[in-house]
């Protein structure tokens, strides 16, 4: 079929998508930057745990996501959240404890929630946002709605017992999530090999019956082509699916981490294969990416954190009146 | 009361025909726990519902209480209103994580974005010979928790009425069924209905000594009071129905009236729903006291099989008697 006279040719959807792609992991890397400087400057403060060296598995994820899908994250999710669409203003204004925050500075850096994109929060306590999930699919399930649930948790996770009773649940109930394992191979500091004996998560999942793959999370086209295919597998309405993210953070912990559970030279080597340049590389080569776009994407993206910083900065402190707000609901 | 019609019968009988009413009038409602569809419930609560419901709406869990609970948070933010049912509250301890953690904070540190309408039932209590792990009372611990509404019906008018209630509220309540009165039968108005469920009740008037209770300990408090009656002492029944929010008003109105308070409670002593009465009575109402306030609560050990032991170790009517008798007493 002949392509109409006014769309784009093919070749330059994928390269707008391309763009998108590492403008998208470029906004996480920049804004957590800003987010690590703001917190010495002791803007920020309470634990921040950053995702430099993952944006890859967030942003590639995100895309197989419809915006009626539930989303379900971690403590780490200042990513999940800036792509999902959760506004930058509104979380740097949450990092800082504003009142004009996502959560209106009761969460802080661990609790993003956001009504409007169904954005389930930040959950810190590992492996309690599995549940949740669980229970968000059945609902859709129960009232006969198409749309999925995607839950993201660290590999420290699958050490839990709510992992493994999710898993079960959501395999035997045939519930529509999406599992998004994001294994940087160390929860907090203690290596995956020396806290599981079984160190293969996907065959953990497929125990369950839950159709599991790996997938190379330092590369955002793998991340959006494996969960392009669970989400459609999913949506089929054949049960869950579990994807194994291996991915690697390339920060500490959090701003109090000294770091003495592994070796600089593994850090340098993963550092070799992160996401953005590599990405940022491999668009050059093939020429989809030039030297002004790439500048431009900069500056696009450094003037949106420029703002979102504004924005928290320019923010109110909720009155000490209202302390107590928000431990009912204020609607009858 | 007088011309009203009534029908006989149990505590049991009378939480099912609450379950089913919910059932009937709201298609968001669902059950779900362990056992409450094939089994019929493991105290035959639930019996006959799965014939009438189907299994979508009498849902048989696995024994996985903190995937079920966090299904049910789940469920009820995405727009259900689940009753879970977690068949002791001994067994809730494995749900702990996703009731503190998640259903009494995710509005708060959302916010007030996201309001969890969940219900959760459980039994409560010793009295059964059932030896420490299956006789815990802990509903006086769960009233610790901001964020939770904690309801202890202990007749039949709040086993068939406060259910409904419950499932109104857009916020999490716990109802904890005392073993010991499923048993229990009487006569119901064959028109009873939903109860509010933030008031205390005065279940016998009296001017001597307020005997301040709640769920199991009410029957043996009311024939504590009969007795007492028999010596010449009035003393006035309150039950507290409601751990959180506690009616203080109520506790205090009546201790305004009879200078004196005994307060019953099956759990133990120490850092209880009885020691947070105490001071609540000494914080509002210490100039109207003729007495110190006694507490009558479990020994503090775990409770032991064997029924003498057992006994010795739980409130009972002659204990609390003997207690009022005294402190009346010492008026002279």
């Amino acid at each position: 079929m002949a392509l109409q006279a006014d769309s784009p040719p093919q070749s330059a959807l994928e390269r707008q998508h391309s763009l998108l792609l590492l403008r998208e992991m470029l906004r996480i890397r920049r804004f957590e930057e800003k987010c690590a400087e703001l917190y010495s400057a002791g803007k920020i403060r309470g634990f921040v745990h950053l995702y430099i060296g993952e944006e890859a598995v967030a942003v590639g994820a995100m895309q197989a996501f419809d915006p009626d899908d539930a989303i379900v994250t971690t403590y780490r999710e200042h990513g999940h959240a800036l792509v999902r669409g959760v506004s930058a203003p509104s979380i740097m204004a949450e990092m800082y404890g504003k009142q004009e925050g996502c959560s209106r500075g009761r969460g802080g850096s661990m609790h993003l929630f956001d009504a409007a994109t169904r954005f389930y929060g930040g959950n810190a306590i590992v492996a309690g946002g599995l549940p949740l999930a669980v229970g968000l699919a059945l609902a859709d399930k129960l009232q006969g709605r198409l749309r999925l649930t995607a839950c993201f948790f660290g590999e420290g996770a699958v050490a839990e017992g709510e992992f493994h009773e999710s898993m079960n649940l959501a395999a035997l109930w045939k519930l529509p999530v999406v599992f998004c394992c994001e294994n940087n191979l160390y929860a907090m500091g203690t290596a995956l090999k020396r806290s599981e004996s079984e160190t293969d998560l996907c065959l953990k999942a497929s125990s369950y019956e839950v159709p599991a793959w790996p997938v190379d999370g330092m590369d955002v086209e793998a991340c959006e082509a494996a969960t392009r295919r669970a989400a459609t597998a999913v949506r089929s309405g054949g049960g869950p699916c579990f994807l194994e993210f291996r991915t690697y953070r390339f920060r500490a912990h959090s701003m109090y981490d000294p770091e003495l559970y592994r070796d600089k030279q593994e850090v340098e080597e993963w550092k070799k294969r992160d996401p953005i340049s590599t990405f940022g590389q491999r668009l050059q080569q093939t020429e989809l990416l030039t030297d002004e776009d790439l500048k431009a994407i900069e500056d696009q993206v450094a003037a949106e954190i420029a703002k979102a910083i504004e924005f928290a900065e320019a923010g109110t402190w909720e009155p000490v009146e209202d302390l107590t707000r928000f431990v009912h609901s204020e609607r009858k | 009361m007088a011309g009203t019609k009534t029908v006989r019968i149990t505590y049991r009988e009378a939480i099912r025909q609450a379950i089913r009413e919910a059932l009937q009038r709201d298609p968001r409602v669902f059950l779900m726990g362990e056992d409450v569809g094939r089994y019929g419930g493991c105290f035959a609560v639930s019996k006959g519902l799965l014939d009438e419901f189907g299994p979508e709406r009498i849902r048989d869990t696995p024994l996985s209480e903190s995937a079920f609970v966090g299904a049910g948070i789940g469920a009820a933010l995405g727009g259900m209103r689940p009753i879970v049912e977690i068949m002791t509250v001994n067994f809730s301890l494995l749900a702990l994580d996703q009731i503190m953690n998640n259903a009494a904070t995710i509005l708060h540190m959302s916010g007030g974005q996201f309001n969890i309408p969940l219900v959760i039932r459980t039994t409560t209590g010793a009295g059964r010979q059932v030896a420490a792990q299956h006789s815990h009372s802990l509903e006086g611990w769960y009233a610790h928790i901001p964020g939770l509404k904690i309801l202890t019906p202990a007749t039949l008018e709040d086993g068939r009425g406060m259910l409904w209630t419950a499932l109104q509220d857009p916020d999490p309540v716990l109802i904890f069924e005392h073993g010991g009165l499923y048993n229990v039968e009487g006569e119901l108005a064959s028109d009873a209905g939903a109860v509010e469920i933030e008031k205390a009740m005065v279940r016998k008037s009296g001017t001597d000594v307020s005997l301040i209770t709640y769920g199991g300990t009410l029957g043996k408090t009311l024939r504590a009071a009969e007795e007492l009656a028999g010596m010449g002492v009035s003393a006035e029944v309150l039950d507290l129905r409601t751990l959180r929010p506690l009616d203080a008003e109520a506790i205090v109105d009546s201790v305004t009236r009879t200078h004196r308070a005994v307060i019953i409670d099956e759990g133990w002593r120490s850092g209880s729903i009885s020691a947070e009465i105490s001071a609540r009575i000494m914080e509002n109402a210490f100039y109207e006291l003729d007495s110190p306030v006694a507490r009558i609560c479990a020994a503090e050990v775990p409770m032991p099989y064997a029924k003498h032991l057992e006994d010795a170790a739980l409130p009972q009517v002659a204990t609390i008697v003997e207690t009022a008798r005294e402190m009346v007493g010492e008026r002279g």
